[in-house]
C-alpha cells in the first residue's frame, strides 16, 4: 500500500494538470502554466541528480539552452522556409545561414538533437569530471561556470544566435501555426503530458536497482567503490539523464515562451530551476515538479505584486527552505504521514536526511538498552 | 587463493608507514594482524586496496593488486571493511546487501526493480543473523550489528580474500564471541585477515598471528609463539604507557 502513496500523488497532479487547470484558467494564465511545466520537467532531473544522486548541478541551464537553442534554430529555419534566411540573420548578419545551422532545418534531425547533444555534452564533461573525482562544491562551481559560459558565448555571437536579444519571433512549430490559441493550448498539454511522464520514468528508476545504487552513491560514494562498482560510471547516469531532461523542457519552452534568450539558460535562470527543487523536496518523487510549478508561479504573482523584487523574494525561499526545510515540501507531507500512522519504515525513501525514528522497539538493540539504562 | 605481499613499502610524503612488508595469506585460517597505533596495519589493508599508494607487489590470482582500482580489486575477490562501520544508512539491510551482491549480476538489470529477495541475499542474512532486521534501515542498527552487515556484504560478494579492520571494536563480549565464531564459520574456504587490538580476542580464535611494527613485520606464528616472543614482548610493553 505504501508503495501506492506516490502513484495517488501522481493522480492527482496528472489530473490538476490535465484537467482541472485547462478548465478554470484563461488561455494567458494556461500558458504560463505550459512553461511552469517546462521548468518542471528540467526540475524532475535535476531531483535525480541532485536528490538522489547527491550532485550539485548548478548549471542545468546549460542543458536548457542546448534544448531550447536547438529548438529555437529550427523554428526559425521553418519559419524562413526552404533555403530562406532567418529574419534576424538577415538585419544583423550577412544574409547567408551558418553552415552549423543548415542541419536543423529538419525537423527529425532537431529532435534527435535535442535528445542527444546534451546527453553527449553532459556524458563528455561528466566522465572528465566523476572519473576525476571532482565532486561537492567543486563540481557545483564548475556546473555554473559551464553555464555562464555558454550564455557568454551566445551574447557573443550576434550574427548567429542573435546575441543578447536571443532568438524570438516564431510563426508555427510543426506546421501548426502559434498565434492560434487551439494551438497553444495543444502545446500546454504537450508540456503537461511530457512532465507526467518524466515523473513515471523517474518513478520507474527509483524502483529499479540503478535507484537504490544511486542512493548508495549520495550517502557513501567511496563505500560504493569498495563493492566493486566504479561510482563515477552511476553518477555519470543520472547526469545524463538530469541533462536530457532539462533540454526537452528547453525545447519545449521555446514555442511556449515565444523566444530565447542568453538570460534564460545563464547563471540565474540556472538557479531559478533549483529553486523549485529544493522547495518541493528534491529527493522526493514529486518534490522537484511540485516546487517548480510553485516557483513559477510565485515569480509570476509576486512580480505582478511586487515588479522587480523576485530575485529578493527567491534568495529568501532559497535560505529558509535549506535551513527550515531541508527536505523541503515532502519533508512537511513526510511528518504529517509519520503523525498519521505507523508508516514511518519506508517513508526514509523519501526524504534526503534521517532516518525516521520510533516505532522500531525490539529491534533497535542499542537504543532499547540505552533507555533501560535510563530507566534505572 | 593465496595473496602473496613481496617487499610492500608506502611512503607518505616522506613518512615510511610500510616498510617491505613480506606476507603470505593463505586461504583456510583465520589470519590476525596486530600491532601498537601507527604500526602500519591499516595502511597495509589501505594498499591492497587500492586506497593507498605502494610500491612492491601484491600477487593475487595472477595480477597485481598494487596496480588497480578499488573496484576492480573488489571483482577480483578481494573485499575489505572499515574501522567505522560505512554502510547505507538510509537504505535497509536487504538493499545494503543487494548493492553488495550486484558485482555478479549483468550490468542492464540494474534497470530492473528487485523483486523479493534473492537467494543468495537470503542465505547471507541467515549466517550474520540480521534476518528479522532485513527490512529496517541500515542505520538504526546497533554498531556489532553494522559490522555484521559488512561481513554479511563481503559474503554476499563471495570475496574470497576478506580483509577485516578492527571489526569487534566497540562491541560487548558477548557480540565479539557471536563475531569470533561467525568468523571461524566463514574462514574455511576463503582467506580472513583480521586487524585487532583485544589481545584475548586474538588467542580465543587466531590461527596465524603478524605482528606488525613501525612498518615491519616483527614476527608471525600462532598466538602462543607470538606471546613468548622476545621483540614483540618489549614492543607491547614499551609502548605500554
Amino acid at each position: 500500500m505504501k508503495k501506492l502513496y506516490p502513484y495517488v500523488g501522481w493522480l492527482l497532479l496528472a489530473i490538476g494538470l490535465l484537467v482541472l487547470a485547462p478548465a478554470v484558467l484563461s488561455d494567458f494564465r494556461l500558458g504560463l502554466l505550459a512553461k511552469y511545466c517546462c521548468y518542471a520537467i528540467a526540475a524532475v532531473g535535476i531531483g535525480l541528480a541532485w536528490g538522489r544522486g547527491g550532485m550539485l548541478v548548478l548549471g542545468q541551464g546549460l542543458y536548457f539552452g542546448i534544448g531550447a537553442y536547438a529548438m529555437a534554430m529550427h523554428l526559425k529555419l521553418a519559419d524562413a522556409g526552404p533555403g530562406g534566411v532567418p529574419d534576424f540573420m538577415a538585419l544583423y548578419g550577412d544574409a547567408a545561414v551558418p553552415g552549423w545551422w543548415e542541419p536543423l532545418r529538419s525537423g527529425a534531425l532537431a529532435v534527435v538533437v535535442i535528445l542527444v547533444l546534451p546527453a553527449l555534452v553532459a556524458g563528455l564533461l561528466g566522465l572528465a569530471v566523476f572519473k576525476r573525482r571532482i565532486k561537492g562544491a567543486y563540481f557545483a562551481i564548475l556546473s555554473q561556470a559551464l553555464a555562464a559560459a555558454f550564455a557568454i558565448l551566445l551574447v557573443g555571437q550576434v550574427k548567429t544566435t542573435g546575441g543578447a536579444n536571443g532568438l524570438n519571433n516564431f510563426q508555427g512549430f510543426f506546421g501548426y501555426a502559434l498565434f492560434d490559441p487551439a494551438n497553444k493550448r495543444m502545446l500546454y498539454f504537450l508540456a503537461a503530458g511530457i512532465l507526467l511522464v518524466s515523473i513515471l520514468a523517474m518513478a520507474w528508476l527509483y524502483r529499479t536497482r540503478f535507484g537504490e545504487l544511486l542512493v548508495a552513491v549520495r550517502d557513501g560514494e567511496e563505500r560504493v567503490r569498495f563493492l566493486g562498482t566504479d561510482p563515477a560510471n552511476v553518477k555519470l547516469a543520472a547526469y545524463v539523464i538530469a541533462a536530457v531532461l532539462a533540454s526537452i523542457g528547453g525545447a519545449l519552452f521555446v514555442p511556449i515562451a515565444g523566444i530565447v534568450s542568453p538570460d534564460d539558460v545563464g547563471v540565474v535562470a540556472s538557479i531559478g530551476l533549483l529553486a523549485g527543487v529544493a522547495l518541493g523536496g528534491r529527493a522526493s518523487l514529486l518534490g522537484p515538479a511540485v516546487g517548480a510549478l510553485l516557483v513559477g508561479y510565485a515569480e509570476t504573482t509576486l512580480s505582478e505584486a511586487f515588479p522587480g523584487s523576485w530575485s529578493y523574494f527567491q534568495g529568501a525561499l532559497f535560505v529558509l527552505v535549506i535551513l527550515l526545510l531541508p527536505g523541503g515540501l515532502a519533508q512537511l507531507l513526510g511528518l504529517v504521514g509519520r503523525a498519521n500512522a505507523h508508516r514511518g519504515d519506508s517513508a526514509s525513501d523519501h526524504s534526503p536526511r534521517g532516518v525516521p525514528r520510533g516505532k522500531r522497539g525490539e529491534t533497535e538493540v542499542s537504543r532499547s538498552a540505552s533507555e533501560e539504562a535510563a530507566a534505572r | 587463493m593465496t595473496l602473496t605481499v613481496n617487499d610492500l613499502r608506502v611512503e607518505f610524503d616522506g613518512f615510511v608507514a610500510i616498510d617491505g612488508v613480506s606476507l603470505t595469506l593463505e586461504p583456510g585460517r583465520l589470519h590476525f594482524l596486530i600491532g601498537p597505533n601507527g604500526a602500519g596495519k591499516t595502511t597495509l589493508v589501505d594498499a591492497l586496496t587500492g586506497l593507498a599508494k605502494g610500491s612492491g607487489e601484491a600477487r593475487y590470482r595472477t595480477r597485481d593488486l598494487l596496480a588497480l582500482a578499488s573496484h576492480r580489486i573488489t571483482r577480483l575477490g578481494v573485499g575489505r571493511t572499515f574501522q567505522t562501520a560505512t554502510v547505507f544508512e538510509e537504505l535497509s539491510v536487504l538493499q545494503n546487501l543487494d548493492i553488495a551482491a550486484g558485482v555478479h549480476r549483468a550490468r542492464w538489470r540494474l534497470m530492473l526493480p528487485r523483486r523479493g529477495t534473492p537467494e543468495q541475499v537470503a542465505e547471507v542474512l541467515e549466517t550474520v543473523g540480521l534476518t528479522d532486521l532485513a527490512e529496517k534501515p541500515a542505520g538504526v542498527l546497533s554498531h556489532g550489528q553494522k559490522q555484521w552487515l559488512e561481513i554479511g556484504m563481503l559474503l554476499v560478494q563471495d570475496s574470497s580474500v576478506m580483509l577485516l579492520d578492527e571489526p569487534v571494536a566497540g562491541m560487548s563480549a558477548e557480540e565479539r564471541e557471536e563475531t569470533g565464531e561467525l568468523l571461524r564459520r566463514i574462514s574455511p574456504e576463503r582467506t580472513v585477515v583480521v586487524i585487532e587490538h583485544d589481545m584475548d580476542f586474538v588467542r580465543r580464535f587466531a590461527d596465524v598471528v603478524t605482528v606488525l611494527h613501525a612498518g615491519k613485520v616483527i614476527a608471525e606464528g600462532t598466538a602462543a609463539e607470538i606471546r613468548e616472543d622476545a621483540e614483540v614482548q618489549r614492543v607491547y610493553l614499551g609502548e605500554d604507557a
